[in-house]
């Protein structure tokens, strides 16, 4: 083990002699080579020309709170936007810094400390040999009994907390009986998303709690078009992953050009195919084929950080009432 | 003597000092880093409610269950019952996240079960609920309950057993006489383990409950992170987690007495004869148990095989890390538990039993919080990323360890029992002892532990999580990767990896400690 005191030296060192070393802190998806991480990390090392990047991977919210101003990285990417007030709260970020008016999600979205890379609506995926009248609507969703359902918990997964909040926004202090009901038909509530998926294709259930850009991985990578989202009139609840820059960024140039090239068009039109979402700063007709094709939504719901924290207690207590009534 | 005794002791409190650190340093460097503990709210006792009933009901099934199947085993001798007992661990080791889509591949809703009763026009079964909790750990901890019944069963002295014969024990009277002495001394540890294991269920609970009803303490952790990052309940609620350990442990030790049955010369079990309708009841019994242990996981292999060649180059590298991590715990986890295990014989009852609790907290601790703990407390000293795989490997140790003294610690009280006096006034102790009397006799348990721990350690998510690195992914952190990015079919190849190696591993460390014996 070392002693700090060397450690500090040493590290002092290292960033005086290779000072052109970003260091991205980022979920651990983001490490494996089937994330988009080693896209990210090509694409912005050809762009600064010497620079390297370094994805320094874990479970980012806890990290930033654990280890505060210790942090040694120059940037974020990766959080979700249920994170977005803790981590803000840290204190930890600096402003950004660019011009959002390239920005093409369906939010207003003004924020000096997070630019949004990708986005996505939470919705059900039924597989189209299976169900052949998906639901058009919430409202048929609740009262279709003939439909089970996989989904996963609001307290331990952000696609399970958008339902949560999606149901809030459509149903608020009525969303007691719509749990009851859905809860009727539910096969069961994974802590994760990727047991649900997994539980999903396996035939466990005719729909799953996803993102409506689920169906283009199946399209492109396994050509398989069974897979579809089911698409409601009332809306979908947005969710988007933001980057940030840390203040106690040691190279904050090159943090500052980070955040230029997610906005870049290079990066965007990369994330599409390379995080399965759509990007957060290209027009819909500049996507890529498959998922310029998917089915939209026409209206994006959605509560900002200080609404989406006021909102998650009463919500909450509204869920587990209705789920274990 | 004194010398040895005073090496022993010296070794089991650097051990007892890791185990503190693992325990109950991570849990108040975490309460700490609150500044405080915070108060449970009606949710997180409703947690505690299910977590307790599902443990007791799934500790009661498992260990009803695997005292007829160990006795049927036990007493059968027949071609590939040694590969049979082996295969049957297997669910033991596997990731669980694999073991419940082995499960479903049979119970769930697209699964054999409900695909042959629909052939019959009836409707489907339901798996998921408590029962489904239950089934899932029964399926999980049967192997484990039944392999150390069974090694209660292959420890009563074949003297005895001959004796019996020769008096013309009648099966009653075999079973009032030896085999519930032993059955009392074994199965309030086997019931502990299996209790304590589904204590901290977490994926399981939940996947397998249906929904919030099914929320466990050890989600309630999770949450308390996760959504509300709030610490001090996290670290409020793994006291409680550890309050019921101990509870548990308390009954446990209160209710098993030893069986005194005796030493004998460790010759091999004379071949006994039984009436044929008992001969049929056990191999109904063998064979319904090995279909329901081993069905799941030939759909295991059956899905993942054709996806096992092409998997990518990063799975393979994954592996061969998992191996050190493994081999390392190994290491550690039985040099630990012959530590620990010589030091409680060796002192009074109270340091004794104090020792003995603190090789099986463990069990108790929350993955979640000793992971933070640890990095809360490595933090200021060193880069958590350079410590990553280490950590990991003595976590891992920790974790593994109070099913290698469960193991080692009864069949070390056995040989001190039975050959002790001899040892001593033949003058042989220290290493002399340890190489010649003690080792040649816990070769069994030793090598049942070892492989245990390797398949255990190499299956495990848990703690990593958090300090893990993106270059040195685990195997399991691959295949979890795999599925996040939609690879149901290559994370279905690299789950039948985790399978084979984790077996290949428990069976190379199993075999070696077989490799004297008979049974």
């Amino acid at each position: 083990m070392k002693s700090p005191l060397f450690a500090a030296a040493f590290l002092g060192l290292a960033a005086s002699a290779q000072a052109q070393t970003l260091t991205v802190l980022a979920p651990d998806y983001f490490g494996s080579d089937w994330g988009p991480g080693p896209a990210i990390k090509e694409g912005f090392e050809a762009r600064c020309g010497t620079c390297t990047l370094e994805f320094r991977t874990g479970d980012v919210l806890p990290r930033l709170m654990l280890e505060g101003a210790r942090l040694e990285a120059d940037a974020v990417i990766g959080l979700n936007t249920d994170m977005t007030l803790r981590a803000r709260e840290t204190g930890l970020f600096a402003p950004h810094g660019r011009d959002l008016g390239a920005l093409t999600v369906p939010v207003a979205w003004e924020d000096d400390t997070f630019i949004p890379f990708n986005w996505s609506y939470a919705a059900w995926i039924y597989d189209k040999t299976r169900v052949e009248n998906p639901p058009t609507s919430f409202a048929e969703l609740v009262t279709r009994d003939d439909l089970s359902l996989i989904w996963q918990d609001p307290r331990s997964s952000a696609s399970g907390l958008a339902l949560m909040l999606w149901v809030d926004q459509l149903y608020g202090a009525d969303a007691g009986p719509v749990w009851a009901a859905l809860s009727e038909r539910t096969v069961t509530v994974t802590a994760g998303w990727s047991e649900a998926y997994g539980l999903f294709t396996e035939g466990e259930a005719d729909m799953v709690l996803s993102y409506t850009t689920s169906p283009a991985y199946h399209i492109v990578a396994e050509e398989d078009d069974s897979k579809a989202a089911a698409i409601f009139d009332e809306g979908h609840y947005f969710m988007a992953e933001v980057a940030g820059v840390l203040a106690g960024a040691q190279n904050p140039e090159l943090a500052a050009d980070f955040m230029a090239y997610i906005l870049s068009p290079e990066f965007q039109s990369m994330i599409a195919y390379g995080n399965w979402s759509y990007p957060s700063a290209l027009p819909r007709d500049a996507w890529p084929e498959v998922m310029r094709d998917l089915p939209l939504p026409d209206n994006a719901l959605f509560y900002d950080e200080t609404q989406a924290e006021a909102r998650r207690q009463p919500a909450l207590d509204l869920w587990l009432g209705g789920m274990t009534r | 003597m004194t010398r040895a005794r005073a090496i022993t002791l010296a070794l089991a409190g650097v051990v007892a000092l890791w185990l503190i650190a693992l325990n109950f340093g991570a849990l108040g460097a975490v309460a700490w880093h609150a500044e405080g503990l915070t108060g449970l709210r009606a949710a997180d006792w409703a947690a505690v409610r299910f977590t307790l009933v599902q443990a007791l009901l799934s500790a009661l099934f498992s260990v009803a269950l695997a005292i007829p199947v160990a006795r049927a085993l036990a007493r059968r001798r027949f071609r590939g019952r040694g590969v049979l007992i082996t295969l049957m661990g297997a669910p033991f080791i596997l990731p669980t996240l694999v073991a419940v889509l082995g499960l479903l591949a049979v119970f769930g809703r697209a699964g054999l079960v409900n695909d042959a009763l629909a052939v019959i026009g009836l409707g489907p079964v339901n798996i998921y609920g408590l029962h489904g909790v239950v089934l899932a750990h029964v399926f999980y901890n049967l192997p484990l309950a039944t392999r150390i019944i069974l090694q209660g069963w292959a420890a009563i002295p074949a003297e005895r057993v001959r004796l019996a014969v020769s008096l013309g024990f009648s099966p009653a009277d075999r079973l009032r006489h030896l085999e519930l002495p032993m059955l009392r001394e074994v199965a309030p540890g086997a019931f502990l383990l299996v209790f304590l294991i589904c204590l901290s269920s977490f994926a399981v609970a939940l996947a397998l409950g249906g929904g919030p009803r099914a929320t466990t303490v050890e989600l309630a952790i999770y949450q308390a992170f996760r959504f509300d990052f709030d610490m001090g309940r996290a670290a409020a609620l793994a006291l409680v987690q550890f309050a019921l350990c101990l509870g548990a442990g308390v009954f446990a030790l209160r209710v098993a007495l030893p069986s005194g049955l005796g030493g004998g010369l460790d010759r091999p079990l004379p071949r006994m004869e039984y009436r044929p309708r008992a001969a049929w009841g056990d191999a109904t019994l063998i064979a319904a148990t090995a279909a329901f242990l081993l069905v799941p996981l030939a759909l295991i292999v059956l899905r993942g095989a054709p996806h096992l060649v092409g998997l990518p180059v990063a799975v393979w590298q994954a592996t061969l890390r998992s191996l050190w991590v493994a081999l390392g715990a190994t290491a550690l986890t039985t040099g630990f538990a012959l530590v620990l295990a010589h030091a409680i014989l060796a002192l009074p009852r109270l340091g004794a039993g104090a020792l003995e609790w603190l090789g099986l907290a463990a069990l108790a601790a929350s993955p979640l919080v000793i992971g933070t703990g640890l990095f809360l407390m490595a933090r200021p000293w060193a880069d958590p990323r350079d410590l990553a795989l280490a950590v990991t490997m003595l976590v891992n140790a920790g974790l593994a360890l109070p099913f290698a003294l469960r193991l080692i610690l009864p069949a070390l009280r056995d040989v001190a029992q039975t050959q002790g006096r001899l040892a001593a006034s033949l003058g042989v102790h220290g290493l002399a002892r340890l190489h010649q009397i003690t080792l040649p006799r816990l070769r069994r348990p030793l090598g049942f532990a070892a492989g245990l721990t390797a398949a255990l350690s190499m299956g495990d998510l848990g703690v990593i999580l958090l300090f893990a690195e993106a270059e040195r992914a685990t195997l399991p952190m691959q295949l979890y990767r795999l599925m996040q990015a939609y690879r149901q079919d290559e994370a279905a190849g690299a789950a039948l990896l985790l399978l084979l190696v984790s077996l290949a591993l428990f069976w190379v460390f199993e075999r070696w400690g077989r490799r004297d014996a008979t049974a």
